[in-house]
């Protein structure tokens, strides 16, 4: 399991998305990543990495906002966010932005390869799959497609999973399947992006899952802010939450 | 029926309510899936053969022009006659003067996308020429006055209820909701056109060129009648399909069939070359082979789109989609849907009229799972948004609700102080705006967003609680 070389730093890349709406993950993540023996670091200068500029196909304004991430984390053993659409736009997206700056290429690329998803770093570089962490509940796993199929991030949440105390998981129907948010999708078609996110939801209340568990910030808000909506009790939960929480310790 | 891709917003939302259109989707679509992973189950190296076709259709285009000139030759020295169409205009008179020639009165039809393309029905009505759809789903839809909403199952927008409703209402048949019953009641319609019709026009899955070689797959029997029967064989099909080799089509085959429906083969499938030969029995008398470009040889020469000539229409990307599920074949405005029709309709259609296209899609990436021959659809997907950018008349439509925000944005992202600023105005004007928890004004795009789900509540950012986190130790 233990593929590469453990880096013993590592910097957090936390995404706009869970510096504002989702502060609680980002504390999460830094929790989680000191217990595996890191020495953690933030580095402040971070903003976000542009993905939304990207998507929306505006690729200069995007190219500005990589190349202020690559000077950010420049230095950088590994970076670490709990993201996968954010770690895939730097992993995957960036060395397209710089395909004709020969220099930046090459930063891109070797700043793809250092930076991970936080289950994947967990268990492919470090080769953690127990944290001693403990949840009491059912709870249904949504596999993001960025994080599933961007980064082929498939097992490794639920080998973290499975070694939560008190964590029973259960699947859903059409357990693949987008939950409809997409970004800029979810602004221009937004009748269209509601249905989806409503049959994700369906399936997910159909499981008996007290709770939906998520590798990624933007699937977690949608899903779970339309759950919130019609009144479910299905709590929405980053998968950083529920791994750091030892037994014992307080509910916040 | 009238479709407009220019409108493809309005019917995507009215669509996206219809729970009786989303219900025959997913079960439809569910199906298809299901068959399709029995299919792929049972080989050995299924991504290795997926390799295999991309190859087969890279190799292909690189040597169209070759290609092109050798099945030309070859269909010419069994018999056949070729014709060559740049655009839709130029392919419905070639046809149209082909029944002209032949003194056509009826047709029958095998189920042809490359037809749709044209609009040739439309083209034979206005001739008096009458034309009959002999595919089942095809003769659903036809009966129906609609289009095709899906590549290989036309009519997968309607339940039974529904077919029976309209086969009593145009077929003047008794009101039946069994599935076999409606089939003979088709059946019975078609088989009388079949043994009247002079010409018979079909699409084509594949040109052989080392031999001159139509191949066609169907399931119903339909397309080999309409290719045997009638004296008059007319095939339309597009310049990308033609592989050199038998080899080349035996990986084809392979992937098409299993992708479809899961079959291993389809349950027919013809290969001709040329028409009737002295001392054969069946066969038309004359074969005509009409080649269309109509924007392919464009999309060719362009780098990024020339992915999308290697589709080769089995309908796999649409029935994962959940954005087509959702909305259905007909939202998307022209002949072509789900992530493939994104791509082939903005590439086909005029330049402009297919600007909201690029953006119906998640970019869930379900799609290229299960493409034969691995189209990237989200990467060409984001090129198109990417040109549109750059496009005036899309610009001008959305200066406030887009570019000035996403450039504001961009801006203050590479200024990292400037940044905290205005997240913390952000949560500032949340508490003017929601004292009590409840939003009181929101911009029109967010507020629609929030229609069905909260809009997030900025909290206090992480990065101001970093350091309170790294001094306690965590």
């Amino acid at each position: 399991m233990q593929g590469k070389k453990s880096p013993r730093k590592v910097s957090l890349f936390i995404p706009c998305l869970v510096e504002h709406f989702l502060p609680r993950v980002g504390e999460a993540t830094a929790r989680i990543l000191t217990r595996a023996g890191m020495e953690v670091e933030y580095p402040d200068r971070q903003t976000c990495c542009g993905q939304m500029q990207f998507k929306t196909g505006y690729q200069q304004e995007a190219r500005k906002m990589a190349r202020h991430f690559l000077r950010v984390f420049k230095d950088s053993e590994a970076v670490v966010a709990p993201s996968g659409s954010c770690v895939g736009m730097v992993r995957h997206h960036y060395p397209e932005l710089f395909r004709d700056e020969a220099l930046l290429l090459k930063q891109a690329e070797a700043l793809g390869r250092r930076t991970y998803e936080l289950t994947e770093f967990l268990v492919d570089v470090l080769g953690i799959v127990d944290l001693g962490a403990e949840w009491p509940g059912k709870a249904v796993y949504h596999d993001s497609c960025q994080v599933s199929r961007v980064l082929g991030v498939r097992e490794q949440p639920r080998m973290l999973l499975s070694r939560v105390h008190g964590l029973e998981m259960v699947e859903m129907e059409h357990q693949e399947t987008c939950c409809g948010f997409g970004g800029v999708f979810s602004l221009e078609f937004p009748a269209v992006s509601e249905k989806i996110t409503g049959d994700k939801a369906s399936a997910v209340v159909k499981s008996g899952a007290g709770f939906m568990i998520s590798a990624e910030p933007s699937c977690l808000l949608n899903v779970g802010l339309y759950l919130e909506k019609m009144g479910e009790h299905v709590k929405a939960l980053h998968i950083a939450e529920v791994l750091a929480h030892q037994a014992g310790e307080p509910w916040n | 029926m009238e479709l407009r891709v220019e409108e493809i917003k309005q019917k995507a939302a009215e669509a996206a309510r219809n729970e009786v259109l989303h219900q025959t989707l997913s079960t439809a679509g569910d199906r298809f899936v299901a068959l399709r992973e029995a299919g792929f189950s049972q080989l050995n190296d299924p991504e290795g053969l997926r390799i295999r076709g991309r190859k087969v259709k890279e190799r292909s285009l690189a040597d169209l022009p070759r290609l092109l000139r050798l099945l030309e030759k070859k269909v010419t020295d069994a018999g056949g006659v070729v014709h060559w169409a740049k655009d839709a205009a130029e392919a419905r008179s070639i046809i149209l003067d082909l029944a002209d020639r032949y003194g056509v009165k009826t047709v029958v039809k095998g189920k042809s996308m490359m037809t749709e393309e044209i609009g040739l029905n439309r083209a034979f009505s206005r001739k008096g020429i009458e034309v009959w759809e002999t595919d089942l789903g095809e003769f659903i839809v036809q009966l129906a006055d609609e289009i095709p909403s899906h590549i290989i199952a036309p009519a997968i927008h309607k339940n039974k209820e529904e077919v029976a409703r309209l086969f009593c209402e145009k077929l003047g048949v008794p009101y039946t909701v069994n599935p076999e019953e409606l089939t003979m009641v088709a059946r019975r319609t078609l088989r009388e056109k079949f043994l009247g019709a002079d010409m018979g026009i079909t699409g084509g899955n594949m040109l052989v060129a080392e031999t001159g070689t139509l191949v066609l797959f169907e399931n119903e029997g339909n397309i080999r009648m309409s290719t045997s029967l009638p004296r008059v064989h007319v095939a339309l099909i597009g310049i990308e399909k033609v592989v050199e080799s038998w080899d080349d089509f035996g990986v084809l085959l392979t992937l098409l069939s299993r992708s479809a429906a899961g079959q291993k083969m389809p349950t027919y499938l013809s290969l001709i070359t040329g028409p009737r030969k002295p001392g054969e029995r069946d066969g038309p008398e004359a074969f005509h082979l009409v080649l269309l470009d109509n924007g392919r040889s464009r999309i060719l020469g362009d780098e990024v789109f020339r992915e999308s000539l290697f589709c080769l229409r089995c309908g796999a990307c649409l029935n994962v989609c959940p954005v087509y599920k959702r909305i259905g074949g007909h939202s998307y405005g022209w002949v072509y849907s789900g992530p493939i029709g994104i791509l082939l309709n903005s590439e086909l259609l005029p330049p402009g009229s297919a600007r909201d296209l690029p953006y119906a899609s998640t970019l869930c990436g379900a799609c290229v799972e299960v493409c034969p021959v691995m189209i990237d659809h989200p990467k060409l997907i984001l090129e198109f948004r990417r040109r549109l950018v750059e496009d005036p008349v899309w610009k001008g439509r959305r200066v406030l609700s887009r570019i000035v925000p996403i450039k504001i944005y961009a801006w203050i992202s590479v200024r990292p102080v400037l940044f905290r600023f205005a997240g913390s105005m952000a949560r500032t004007f949340q508490a003017l705006l929601a004292p009590s928890g409840e939003w009181k004004w929101l911009p029109k795009a967010v507020a629609r967003w929030g229609a069905e789900r909260r809009v997030p509540w900025f909290k206090r950012p992480f990065s101001s609680r970093w350091k309170k986190l790294k001094t306690s130790g965590k």
